[in-house]
Protein backbone atom coordinates (compact mmCIF):
# COMPACT_ATOMS: atom_id res chain seq x y z
CA UNK A 1 0.00 0.00 0.00
CA UNK A 2 1.39 3.70 -0.78
CA UNK A 3 -0.33 6.64 0.84
CA UNK A 4 -3.36 5.39 2.68
CA UNK A 5 -5.16 8.46 2.10
CA UNK A 6 -5.04 8.47 -1.49
CA UNK A 7 -7.64 6.06 -3.49
CA UNK A 8 -6.67 4.19 -6.17
CA UNK A 9 -9.06 3.88 -8.64
CA UNK A 10 -10.38 0.84 -9.85
CA UNK A 11 -12.87 -0.12 -12.36
CA UNK A 12 -16.50 -2.70 -11.61
CA UNK A 13 -15.93 -5.69 -13.58
CA UNK A 14 -19.49 -6.46 -12.13
CA UNK A 15 -22.95 -5.77 -9.46
CA UNK A 16 -24.64 -8.14 -8.11
CA UNK A 17 -28.15 -8.14 -6.27
CA UNK A 18 -28.30 -10.64 -3.14
CA UNK A 19 -31.24 -9.52 -1.48
CA UNK A 20 -33.66 -6.71 -1.74
CA UNK A 21 -31.44 -3.67 -0.35
CA UNK A 22 -28.30 -6.17 -0.67
CA UNK A 23 -25.53 -6.32 -3.33
CA UNK A 24 -22.38 -7.27 -4.01
CA UNK A 25 -19.62 -5.43 -6.57
CA UNK A 26 -16.65 -6.99 -8.22
CA UNK A 27 -13.67 -4.44 -8.58
CA UNK A 28 -10.42 -4.47 -10.26
CA UNK A 29 -7.41 -2.08 -10.38
CA UNK A 30 -7.13 0.21 -13.11
CA UNK A 31 -3.73 1.12 -12.77
CA UNK A 32 -1.57 -1.49 -12.08
CA UNK A 33 -2.27 -5.18 -12.69
CA UNK A 34 -0.69 -6.39 -9.36
CA UNK A 35 -3.20 -8.52 -7.30
CA UNK A 36 -4.83 -7.02 -4.49
CA UNK A 37 -3.69 -9.14 -1.53
CA UNK A 38 -5.74 -8.85 1.82
CA UNK A 39 -6.37 -11.08 5.15
CA UNK A 40 -9.77 -12.91 6.38
CA UNK A 41 -11.30 -9.87 8.06
CA UNK A 42 -9.82 -6.33 6.83
CA UNK A 43 -12.04 -3.56 4.99
CA UNK A 44 -11.28 -0.92 2.67
CA UNK A 45 -12.64 2.42 2.18
CA UNK A 46 -14.73 2.90 -0.82
CA UNK A 47 -14.99 6.23 -2.55
CA UNK A 48 -17.89 7.07 -4.75
CA UNK A 49 -16.07 10.05 -7.03
CA UNK A 50 -18.29 13.09 -5.43
CA UNK A 51 -20.68 11.42 -3.48
CA UNK A 52 -18.42 10.18 0.08
CA UNK A 53 -16.43 7.08 1.38
CA UNK A 54 -17.53 4.38 3.30
CA UNK A 55 -15.75 1.44 5.16
CA UNK A 56 -16.60 -1.74 3.80
CA UNK A 57 -15.67 -5.38 4.59
CA UNK A 58 -13.99 -7.32 2.08
CA UNK A 59 -16.30 -10.54 1.50
CA UNK A 60 -14.12 -12.36 -1.43
CA UNK A 61 -11.63 -15.66 -1.29
CA UNK A 62 -8.21 -14.46 0.17
CA UNK A 63 -6.51 -17.14 -2.05
CA UNK A 64 -7.94 -15.20 -5.40
CA UNK A 65 -6.74 -11.42 -5.04
CA UNK A 66 -7.67 -10.77 -9.02
CA UNK A 67 -10.64 -9.89 -8.14
CA UNK A 68 -11.68 -7.49 -5.13
CA UNK A 69 -15.07 -8.81 -4.01
CA UNK A 70 -17.34 -6.20 -1.37
CA UNK A 71 -21.20 -7.01 -0.25
CA UNK A 72 -22.75 -4.25 1.57
CA UNK A 73 -26.25 -3.17 2.14
CA UNK A 74 -27.49 0.09 0.56
CA UNK A 75 -28.46 1.93 3.66
CA UNK A 76 -27.44 5.61 3.18
CA UNK A 77 -26.30 8.36 0.20
CA UNK A 78 -22.69 6.56 -0.23
CA UNK A 79 -24.18 3.15 -0.59
CA UNK A 80 -27.39 3.77 -2.43
CA UNK A 81 -24.82 5.69 -4.68
CA UNK A 82 -22.62 2.56 -4.37
CA UNK A 83 -25.31 0.36 -6.04
CA UNK A 84 -26.05 2.35 -8.71
CA UNK A 85 -22.91 2.02 -10.39
CA UNK A 86 -22.36 -0.16 -13.68
CA UNK A 87 -19.82 -2.55 -14.98
CA UNK A 88 -16.84 -0.33 -16.48
CA UNK A 89 -17.61 2.35 -13.52
CA UNK A 90 -14.57 3.25 -11.48
CA UNK A 91 -14.36 3.75 -7.43
CA UNK A 92 -11.93 4.56 -5.16
CA UNK A 93 -10.57 2.21 -3.11
CA UNK A 94 -8.27 2.63 -0.14
CA UNK A 95 -6.86 -0.22 1.96
CA UNK A 96 -6.57 -3.07 2.97
CA UNK A 97 -6.90 -1.64 6.43
CA UNK A 98 -7.26 -3.60 10.12
CA UNK A 99 -7.06 -7.07 11.22
CA UNK A 100 -7.91 -10.17 10.66
CA UNK A 101 -9.97 -13.38 11.77
CA UNK A 102 -7.22 -16.01 13.49
CA UNK A 103 -7.26 -18.04 10.64
CA UNK A 104 -3.46 -19.37 11.34
CA UNK A 105 -4.30 -19.45 14.39
CA UNK A 106 -7.31 -21.54 14.99
CA UNK A 107 -5.19 -24.32 12.82
CA UNK A 108 -5.68 -27.32 14.96
CA UNK A 109 -8.56 -26.44 16.97
CA UNK A 110 -12.12 -26.66 15.96
CA UNK A 111 -13.71 -23.68 14.66
CA UNK A 112 -17.31 -22.40 15.29
CA UNK A 113 -18.51 -19.30 13.12
CA UNK A 114 -21.84 -17.44 14.02
CA UNK A 115 -22.73 -14.73 12.40
CA UNK A 116 -25.83 -13.24 11.57
CA UNK A 117 -27.35 -10.98 8.93
CA UNK A 118 -24.93 -8.86 6.50
CA UNK A 119 -22.20 -10.38 9.34
CA UNK A 120 -21.27 -13.43 6.86
CA UNK A 121 -19.73 -11.03 4.11
CA UNK A 122 -16.76 -10.02 6.49
CA UNK A 123 -16.38 -13.57 7.69
CA UNK A 124 -16.90 -15.54 3.98
CA UNK A 125 -12.94 -14.66 3.63
CA UNK A 126 -12.31 -16.75 6.57
CA UNK A 127 -14.87 -19.39 5.38
CA UNK A 128 -12.64 -19.33 2.36
CA UNK A 129 -9.32 -20.08 3.63
CA UNK A 130 -10.92 -22.49 5.97
CA UNK A 131 -12.39 -24.54 3.13
CA UNK A 132 -9.21 -24.41 0.85
CA UNK A 133 -7.38 -25.91 4.09
CA UNK A 134 -9.96 -27.86 5.25
CA UNK A 135 -7.11 -30.81 7.07
CA UNK A 136 -5.85 -28.09 9.49
CA UNK A 137 -8.82 -27.69 11.01
CA UNK A 138 -10.46 -30.06 14.00
CA UNK A 139 -14.56 -29.55 13.25
CA UNK A 140 -15.93 -26.89 11.81
CA UNK A 141 -19.20 -24.80 12.42
CA UNK A 142 -20.85 -22.46 10.56
CA UNK A 143 -23.92 -20.60 12.31
CA UNK A 144 -26.01 -18.31 10.87
CA UNK A 145 -29.54 -16.51 11.52
CA UNK A 146 -30.95 -14.26 9.12
CA UNK A 147 -34.32 -12.19 9.78
CA UNK A 148 -36.43 -14.14 6.98
CA UNK A 149 -35.43 -17.33 4.26
CA UNK A 150 -35.81 -14.64 2.22
CA UNK A 151 -33.11 -12.94 3.96
CA UNK A 152 -30.47 -15.38 3.90
CA UNK A 153 -27.44 -13.81 2.09
CA UNK A 154 -25.23 -15.88 0.02
CA UNK A 155 -27.90 -19.01 0.17
CA UNK A 156 -26.74 -20.99 -2.69
CA UNK A 157 -23.30 -20.56 -1.50
CA UNK A 158 -24.28 -22.33 1.90
CA UNK A 159 -26.38 -24.92 0.11
CA UNK A 160 -22.81 -25.85 -1.03
CA UNK A 161 -20.73 -25.60 2.21
CA UNK A 162 -23.61 -27.37 3.78
CA UNK A 163 -23.36 -30.40 0.89
CA UNK A 164 -20.06 -31.00 2.50
CA UNK A 165 -19.77 -33.74 4.23
CA UNK A 166 -16.81 -32.26 6.27
CA UNK A 167 -18.55 -28.67 7.74
CA UNK A 168 -21.25 -28.47 10.00
CA UNK A 169 -23.45 -25.90 8.89
CA UNK A 170 -26.92 -24.74 10.56
CA UNK A 171 -29.19 -21.89 9.37
CA UNK A 172 -32.04 -20.39 11.42
CA UNK A 173 -34.36 -17.53 10.81
CA UNK A 174 -36.34 -14.80 13.22
CA UNK A 175 -39.42 -15.30 11.20
CA UNK A 176 -41.20 -17.79 8.65
CA UNK A 177 -44.40 -19.38 7.18
CA UNK A 178 -45.21 -22.73 6.31
CA UNK A 179 -43.15 -22.77 3.36
CA UNK A 180 -39.95 -22.83 5.40
CA UNK A 181 -38.50 -26.20 6.58
CA UNK A 182 -35.58 -24.93 8.39
CA UNK A 183 -34.78 -23.95 11.89
CA UNK A 184 -37.11 -20.96 13.18
CA UNK A 185 -35.46 -19.09 16.48
CA UNK A 186 -32.29 -16.84 17.32
CA UNK A 187 -28.94 -17.91 16.17
CA UNK A 188 -27.53 -18.31 19.65
CA UNK A 189 -29.68 -21.70 19.64
CA UNK A 190 -27.99 -22.99 17.48
CA UNK A 191 -24.31 -22.41 20.22
CA UNK A 192 -26.12 -24.55 22.47
CA UNK A 193 -26.42 -27.58 19.57
CA UNK A 194 -22.82 -28.02 20.49
CA UNK A 195 -20.93 -29.80 17.48
CA UNK A 196 -16.96 -28.63 18.99
CA UNK A 197 -14.88 -29.19 21.47
CA UNK A 198 -15.17 -25.98 23.87
CA UNK A 199 -11.31 -26.31 25.11
CA UNK A 200 -10.30 -26.80 22.17
CA UNK A 201 -12.47 -23.99 19.90
CA UNK A 202 -11.68 -20.58 18.24
CA UNK A 203 -14.77 -18.78 17.70
CA UNK A 204 -15.63 -16.35 15.33
CA UNK A 205 -18.41 -14.12 15.89
CA UNK A 206 -19.63 -11.49 13.22
CA UNK A 207 -23.06 -9.42 13.21
CA UNK A 208 -25.11 -6.46 14.57
CA UNK A 209 -23.53 -6.05 18.54
CA UNK A 210 -26.75 -7.23 19.88
CA UNK A 211 -26.41 -10.69 18.50
CA UNK A 212 -22.85 -11.13 18.85
CA UNK A 213 -23.58 -9.77 22.85
CA UNK A 214 -26.21 -13.26 23.16
CA UNK A 215 -23.82 -14.53 21.28
CA UNK A 216 -20.87 -14.90 23.36
CA UNK A 217 -22.78 -15.64 26.33
CA UNK A 218 -23.71 -18.94 24.53
CA UNK A 219 -20.69 -19.49 23.84
CA UNK A 220 -19.37 -19.17 27.29
CA UNK A 221 -21.91 -21.10 28.00
CA UNK A 222 -20.87 -24.11 26.27
CA UNK A 223 -17.38 -23.52 27.84
CA UNK A 224 -15.38 -21.57 25.16
CA UNK A 225 -13.73 -18.77 27.11
CA UNK A 226 -13.43 -15.06 26.23
CA UNK A 227 -9.71 -15.63 24.80
CA UNK A 228 -11.00 -18.36 22.01
CA UNK A 229 -13.89 -15.48 21.03
CA UNK A 230 -13.28 -13.25 18.18
CA UNK A 231 -15.70 -10.75 17.09
CA UNK A 232 -15.66 -7.97 14.53
CA UNK A 233 -16.83 -4.42 16.12
CA UNK A 234 -18.34 -1.55 13.53
CA UNK A 235 -17.88 1.37 13.98
CA UNK A 236 -17.92 5.18 11.98
CA UNK A 237 -14.78 4.52 10.31
CA UNK A 238 -13.07 8.01 8.39
CA UNK A 239 -9.34 8.01 8.35
CA UNK A 240 -9.31 4.32 8.45
CA UNK A 241 -5.57 4.75 9.90
CA UNK A 242 -6.51 5.28 13.77
CA UNK A 243 -6.03 9.83 13.45
CA UNK A 244 -8.99 10.81 13.13
CA UNK A 245 -10.80 9.14 16.18
CA UNK A 246 -14.04 8.60 14.78
CA UNK A 247 -14.22 5.41 15.51
CA UNK A 248 -12.45 5.22 19.30
CA UNK A 249 -13.53 2.20 20.97
CA UNK A 250 -12.47 3.13 24.53
CA UNK A 251 -8.55 2.94 24.55
CA UNK A 252 -8.80 1.22 20.88
CA UNK A 253 -9.62 2.50 17.19
CA UNK A 254 -11.21 0.39 15.75
CA UNK A 255 -10.21 1.06 12.16
CA UNK A 256 -6.36 -0.50 13.15
CA UNK A 257 -6.89 -2.19 16.62
CA UNK A 258 -9.75 -3.86 14.79
CA UNK A 259 -12.67 -4.66 13.44
CA UNK A 260 -11.09 -8.13 14.60
CA UNK A 261 -10.53 -8.47 18.57
CA UNK A 262 -9.92 -10.94 20.41
CA UNK A 263 -12.83 -10.67 22.73
CA UNK A 264 -11.69 -10.71 26.07
CA UNK A 265 -9.00 -7.62 24.95
CA UNK A 266 -12.06 -5.49 24.70
CA UNK A 267 -14.76 -7.33 27.40
CA UNK A 268 -14.33 -4.05 29.73
CA UNK A 269 -15.55 -1.64 27.00
CA UNK A 270 -18.19 -4.02 24.81
CA UNK A 271 -20.72 -3.96 28.08
CA UNK A 272 -20.30 0.07 28.30
CA UNK A 273 -23.25 1.59 26.77
CA UNK A 274 -21.76 4.91 25.98
CA UNK A 275 -19.29 3.50 23.66
CA UNK B 1 -28.47 -54.47 15.36
CA UNK B 2 -29.73 -51.23 15.97
CA UNK B 3 -30.00 -50.23 20.05
CA UNK B 4 -33.23 -48.85 20.91
CA UNK B 5 -32.76 -46.34 23.77
CA UNK B 6 -35.46 -47.33 26.52
CA UNK B 7 -38.05 -44.35 27.97
CA UNK B 8 -35.56 -44.47 31.07
CA UNK B 9 -32.13 -44.27 29.07
CA UNK B 10 -33.70 -41.02 26.90
CA UNK B 11 -34.81 -39.62 30.06
CA UNK B 12 -31.85 -40.16 32.11
CA UNK B 13 -29.65 -38.89 29.39
CA UNK B 14 -31.56 -35.76 29.05
CA UNK B 15 -29.54 -33.13 30.61
CA UNK B 16 -33.29 -31.45 31.34
CA UNK B 17 -33.88 -34.30 34.07
CA UNK B 18 -30.47 -34.22 35.00
CA UNK B 19 -30.09 -34.18 38.84
CA UNK B 20 -33.36 -35.58 39.57
CA UNK B 21 -33.33 -38.65 42.31
CA UNK B 22 -34.06 -42.13 41.15
CA UNK B 23 -36.86 -42.05 42.55
CA UNK B 24 -38.16 -39.39 40.54
CA UNK B 25 -36.54 -40.45 37.10
CA UNK B 26 -38.76 -43.91 37.44
CA UNK B 27 -41.81 -41.74 38.25
CA UNK B 28 -41.24 -39.29 35.24
CA UNK B 29 -40.44 -42.30 32.99
CA UNK B 30 -43.03 -44.12 33.97
CA UNK B 31 -45.49 -41.77 32.62
CA UNK B 32 -43.87 -41.25 29.17
CA UNK B 33 -44.79 -43.33 26.18
CA UNK B 34 -43.07 -43.23 22.97
CA UNK B 35 -44.94 -41.71 20.02
CA UNK B 36 -44.39 -40.79 15.93
CA UNK B 37 -45.99 -38.06 13.68
CA UNK B 38 -45.67 -37.84 10.22
CA UNK B 39 -44.14 -34.97 8.35
CA UNK B 40 -46.98 -31.78 8.35
CA UNK B 41 -49.08 -33.66 10.92
CA UNK B 42 -49.77 -32.11 14.59
CA UNK B 43 -48.51 -33.28 17.94
CA UNK B 44 -51.60 -30.45 19.51
CA UNK B 45 -53.41 -27.44 17.99
CA UNK B 46 -54.18 -24.10 19.55
CA UNK B 47 -56.81 -24.41 22.27
CA UNK B 48 -56.64 -28.37 22.57
CA UNK B 49 -55.82 -29.87 26.63
CA UNK B 50 -52.46 -29.50 27.33
CA UNK B 51 -52.40 -32.92 29.28
CA UNK B 52 -48.95 -33.95 27.53
CA UNK B 53 -45.46 -32.18 27.69
CA UNK B 54 -42.38 -33.53 25.38
CA UNK B 55 -39.01 -34.39 24.47
CA UNK B 56 -37.90 -34.68 20.40
CA UNK B 57 -35.91 -37.70 20.12
CA UNK B 58 -35.61 -37.12 16.24
CA UNK B 59 -36.75 -34.90 14.34
CA UNK B 60 -38.23 -31.28 14.24
CA UNK B 61 -41.61 -29.31 15.40
CA UNK B 62 -42.54 -25.85 14.15
CA UNK B 63 -44.59 -23.78 17.05
CA UNK B 64 -46.78 -21.88 14.73
CA UNK B 65 -49.53 -19.24 15.34
CA UNK B 66 -52.77 -19.67 13.31
CA UNK B 67 -53.52 -16.44 11.48
CA UNK B 68 -57.51 -16.97 9.39
CA UNK B 69 -56.81 -16.22 5.81
CA UNK B 70 -53.01 -16.88 5.66
CA UNK B 71 -50.22 -18.80 6.05
CA UNK B 72 -49.17 -19.25 9.86
CA UNK B 73 -46.86 -17.86 11.33
CA UNK B 74 -44.23 -20.34 12.83
CA UNK B 75 -42.68 -18.73 16.02
CA UNK B 76 -39.82 -21.36 16.75
CA UNK B 77 -38.76 -24.54 15.92
CA UNK B 78 -37.44 -27.70 18.15
CA UNK B 79 -35.07 -30.25 16.97
CA UNK B 80 -33.79 -33.25 18.49
CA UNK B 81 -33.66 -33.38 22.64
CA UNK B 82 -35.46 -30.04 22.91
CA UNK B 83 -38.23 -30.14 25.69
CA UNK B 84 -41.60 -28.45 24.40
CA UNK B 85 -44.51 -27.86 26.11
CA UNK B 86 -45.45 -25.93 29.55
CA UNK B 87 -49.13 -25.36 28.97
CA UNK B 88 -49.77 -28.49 30.98
CA UNK B 89 -48.24 -26.32 34.15
CA UNK B 90 -50.88 -23.66 33.57
CA UNK B 91 -54.18 -23.70 34.40
CA UNK B 92 -56.93 -24.09 32.48
CA UNK B 93 -54.26 -26.05 30.78
CA UNK B 94 -54.65 -25.23 26.86
CA UNK B 95 -52.46 -25.18 24.11
CA UNK B 96 -51.48 -22.30 23.07
CA UNK B 97 -49.88 -22.94 19.62
CA UNK B 98 -50.32 -25.27 17.02
CA UNK B 99 -47.06 -28.02 16.90
CA UNK B 100 -46.26 -29.29 13.54
CA UNK B 101 -44.01 -32.20 12.68
CA UNK B 102 -41.45 -30.29 9.73
CA UNK B 103 -40.48 -33.73 9.54
CA UNK B 104 -40.89 -37.61 10.47
CA UNK B 105 -40.63 -36.89 13.92
CA UNK B 106 -40.26 -38.61 17.17
CA UNK B 107 -40.58 -37.89 20.80
CA UNK B 108 -41.33 -39.22 23.88
CA UNK B 109 -44.74 -37.65 25.23
CA UNK B 110 -45.20 -37.72 29.11
CA UNK B 111 -48.63 -37.49 30.26
CA UNK B 112 -48.91 -34.62 32.47
CA UNK B 113 -52.21 -35.43 34.24
CA UNK B 114 -50.34 -38.05 35.84
CA UNK B 115 -47.76 -36.18 36.45
CA UNK B 116 -49.53 -32.78 38.29
CA UNK B 117 -51.64 -35.12 40.73
CA UNK B 118 -48.08 -36.00 41.86
CA UNK B 119 -46.34 -32.48 41.65
CA UNK B 120 -49.18 -31.54 43.73
CA UNK B 121 -48.82 -34.25 46.39
CA UNK B 122 -45.23 -34.27 46.62
CA UNK B 123 -43.30 -30.12 46.29
CA UNK B 124 -40.15 -31.54 46.66
CA UNK B 125 -41.20 -32.96 43.10
CA UNK B 126 -43.03 -29.89 42.11
CA UNK B 127 -40.00 -27.84 42.98
CA UNK B 128 -37.34 -29.28 41.11
CA UNK B 129 -39.86 -29.83 38.20
CA UNK B 130 -40.61 -25.84 38.12
CA UNK B 131 -36.39 -25.88 39.00
CA UNK B 132 -36.22 -26.94 35.52
CA UNK B 133 -38.97 -25.88 33.56
CA UNK B 134 -38.38 -21.70 34.28
CA UNK B 135 -35.13 -22.04 32.72
CA UNK B 136 -36.94 -23.43 29.55
CA UNK B 137 -39.34 -20.72 29.39
CA UNK B 138 -36.74 -18.21 30.40
CA UNK B 139 -34.65 -19.12 27.58
CA UNK B 140 -37.91 -18.83 25.08
CA UNK B 141 -39.00 -15.59 26.69
CA UNK B 142 -34.73 -14.17 25.55
CA UNK B 143 -35.05 -15.59 22.11
CA UNK B 144 -38.71 -13.98 21.77
CA UNK B 145 -37.35 -10.78 22.72
CA UNK B 146 -34.01 -11.17 20.25
CA UNK B 147 -36.50 -12.82 17.78
CA UNK B 148 -38.83 -9.29 18.17
CA UNK B 149 -36.24 -6.52 17.47
CA UNK B 150 -35.28 -7.27 13.89
CA UNK B 151 -31.70 -7.40 14.98
CA UNK B 152 -30.49 -7.84 11.44
CA UNK B 153 -31.46 -4.62 10.02
CA UNK B 154 -29.51 -1.53 9.83
CA UNK B 155 -25.36 -1.40 9.38
CA UNK B 156 -24.21 -1.70 5.97
CA UNK B 157 -21.12 -3.56 7.32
Amino acid sequence: MNDPMIPAPFRVKRTRKELEDTFTLELAPIRNSRPFHFSAGQFNMLYVHGVGEVPISISGDPGDPSVLVHTTRSVGTVTDAMWKLKQGDTIGIRGPFGTSWPVVEAEGSDVVIVTGGIGLAPLRPAIYHIITNRKRYGNVVILYGARTPEDILYRREIERWRSRLDIDVEVTVDRATGHWAGNVGVVTKLVSRGGFDPSQTVAMVCGPEIMMRYCVQALNDQGVANDRIYVSMERNMKCAVGFCGHCQFGQAFVCKDGPVFRFDAIERDFYVREL
Amino acid sequence: MVELKSIADLVRDNPFFAGLSEEYLELISGCGANESFAAGSFLFREGGSADKFYVIRHGGVALEMYQPGREPIILQTRRDGDIMGWSWFIPPYRWEWDARALQLTRVVSFDAICLRGKLESDPAFGYEMMKRFIPVIHDRMKAARLQMIDMYGGGAR
